[in-house]
């Protein structure tokens, strides 16, 4: 083991970080907003768009996101003139783009799994204090079915956006130079593959780790607790770190 | 003749529902002046909950007509039966009916507070400041001002459905509904509520109580309707109704509860 490897490689690979949060960043917010409008989409009592939905999800929660990736940036190809008659040949051959596309439909469809969940899991009676009470189905739905369907999405929701931290690694088979895309080229020119990994390892371990960190906190300022709850919460975690 | 449905506070005429082949509610009708207490006693599975919740078309009523303060809740004829017909005009009329439930249905993501503000300031649109004011005034009426911060899961079943009516209350309706408000409390628990429901009964409050509790409907209410198999098998003054039923149902009935 060559430990000056990481001295000497660790900034490099430092340096595809900022790729990896764009792509995973760009990839979780389209996804979402995907999500949002297929999860809705599979709820509605319109049989065409519930199946529609429903056969989205299905493809591309049952096809490799390798695959889907290849397909979108390779196959595309195969439609060059189609795509450049309808004007979408600039977006298509732009590897960044496939990526983002071929993520943010990945974890749209995924999403809109855990968000449906999410709403289905909203108890009955609330959504019927809200009409008693005169809502519109509108305000129904952003003021009650949405903020309690996130808080019981949000463990799914964390767990997913941890799978997509990894797999952003994808984009390195189309030449996107994140984290995992630099390893293999300094590999290529260092043959060194297990320092390298370890350090790209690394860097995802701790991306995750702030991540879940992150998730956690979200989740414990989201769960209904009073301030005097919350006090008594904060006390133990206090008493905890002076423990240890 | 005027239209008696013009000037009560509300009127229910006819309602029926059923849901497949089994025909719950077979014509039921109410009239509730101001001030009225009506309580709605029989026994379960009579359709008491189901008319209550055709009053606000939580139930969607495939016949009759519900009128409140004068104006009837549009219905327009769908592919399977009775729909809907102007869903603002509907949330207007909502807006004027407080509905308390039997399992509370206080949302579990709000604080107290929140939730009996949520209505004036999400559907009636009021200023902040004065519904926070009239919040915790009707917080502390129903004994729970010094819990506004906490949310529904730290609440025990009756603090739960005080806030419920705290909350019903906030949006200064003109008729309260109630449908079985004390069924789902531990007994201990049923005396802090209908005391409540008493005092609010006291103020002159119209009133729509669907309940077991036959010693309420007996000495609060002004008018006692028994229900049986879909229809109004009799409705008296508590006094005649409790004392000398005229039906073999209702006196059945009643001395299986009392």
């Amino acid at each position: 083991m060559d430990f000056t490897a990481f001295a000497r490689y660790g900034p490099e690979l430092a340096s595809g970080l900022p790729l990896t949060l764009l792509l995973v960043g760009q990839s979780l917010a389209l996804g979402f907003v995907l999500a949002m409008l297929i999860a809705l989409m599979r709820l509605s009592t319109n049989p065409l768009l519930s199946s529609f939905a429903y056969g989205f999800v299905y493809v591309f929660r049952s096809t490799p996101l390798l695959v889907q990736i290849f397909l979108i940036y390779y196959g595309s190809g195969q439609f060059r003139p189609f795509l450049q008659d309808i004007g979408l040949w600039v977006f298509f051959r732009d590897a960044w783009f496939c990526a983002v596309l071929a993520l943010t439909l990945n974890t749209g469809a995924y999403t809109s799994e855990i968000i449906r969940g999410g709403i289905q899991s909203v108890p009955f009676g609330q959504l019927e204090a809200g009409r008693a009470v005169g809502m519109a189905p509108l305000q129904l739905f952003y003021r009650i079915t949405f903020p309690i369907a996130i808080r019981q999405a949000l463990p799914a929701y964390g767990n997913e956006i941890i799978l997509m931290v990894k797999a952003s690694s994808l984009a390195s088979t189309i030449t996107i130079l994140e984290i995992t895309g630099i390893a293999k080229k300094i590999i290529a020119a260092t043959f060194q593959p297990v320092e390298i990994f370890i350090i790209a390892g690394a860097f995802y371990l701790s991306l995750n780790f702030v991540i879940t960190q992150g998730i956690r906190y979200a989740e414990y300022r989201l769960s209904p607790k009073s301030p005097e709850a919350r006090a008594r919460a904060e006390e133990r975690r206090q008493r905890a770190v002076l423990a240890r | 003749m005027i239209d008696p449905a013009a000037t009560a506070a509300l009127v229910a005429e006819d309602i029926k529902k059923r849901f497949g082949s089994l025909e719950v509610l077979k014509g039921i009708s109410l009239t509730a002046e101001r001030e009225d207490v009506i309580s709605i006693i029989g026994a379960s599975g009579s359709g008491k909950s189901t008319f209550l919740r055709c009053i606000n078309f939580l139930e969607t009523p495939d016949g009759g007509r519900v009128v409140v303060g004068g104006e009837e809740i549009q219905i327009k004829q769908g592919r399977s039966g009775p729909v809907i017909g102007d869903q603002g005009q509907l949330s207007r009329i909502r807006a004027k009916l407080g509905m308390v439930f039997q399992s509370f249905n206080l949302w579990s993501h709000m604080t107290v507070l929140q939730n009996v503000m949520e209505g004036p300031l999400t559907v009636l649109r009021q200023p902040k400041a004065e519904v926070r004011d009239r919040a915790m005034d009707l917080l502390a009426k129903v004994g729970i001002a010094e819990k506004h911060d906490a949310y529904p899961v730290e609440l025990s079943g009756g603090q739960q459905q005080r806030v419920a009516i705290a909350r019903a209350l906030c949006m200064q309706p003109q008729v309260l509904l109630f449908d079985e408000p004390t069924s789902a409390l531990d007994p201990e628990l049923v005396g802090e509520v209908l005391r409540v429901m008493r005092d609010l009964a006291a103020e002159g409050r119209t009133m729509i109580v669907v309940t077991h509790e036959m010693g309420f409907a007996r000495e609060v209410s002004n008018r006692v309707m028994f229900l049986a198999d879909g229809l109004v098998a009799e409705e008296d003054t508590p006094a005649e109704l409790f004392g000398n039923p005229k039906t073999e149902r209702c006196r059945r009935f009643l001395a299986s509860v009392l």
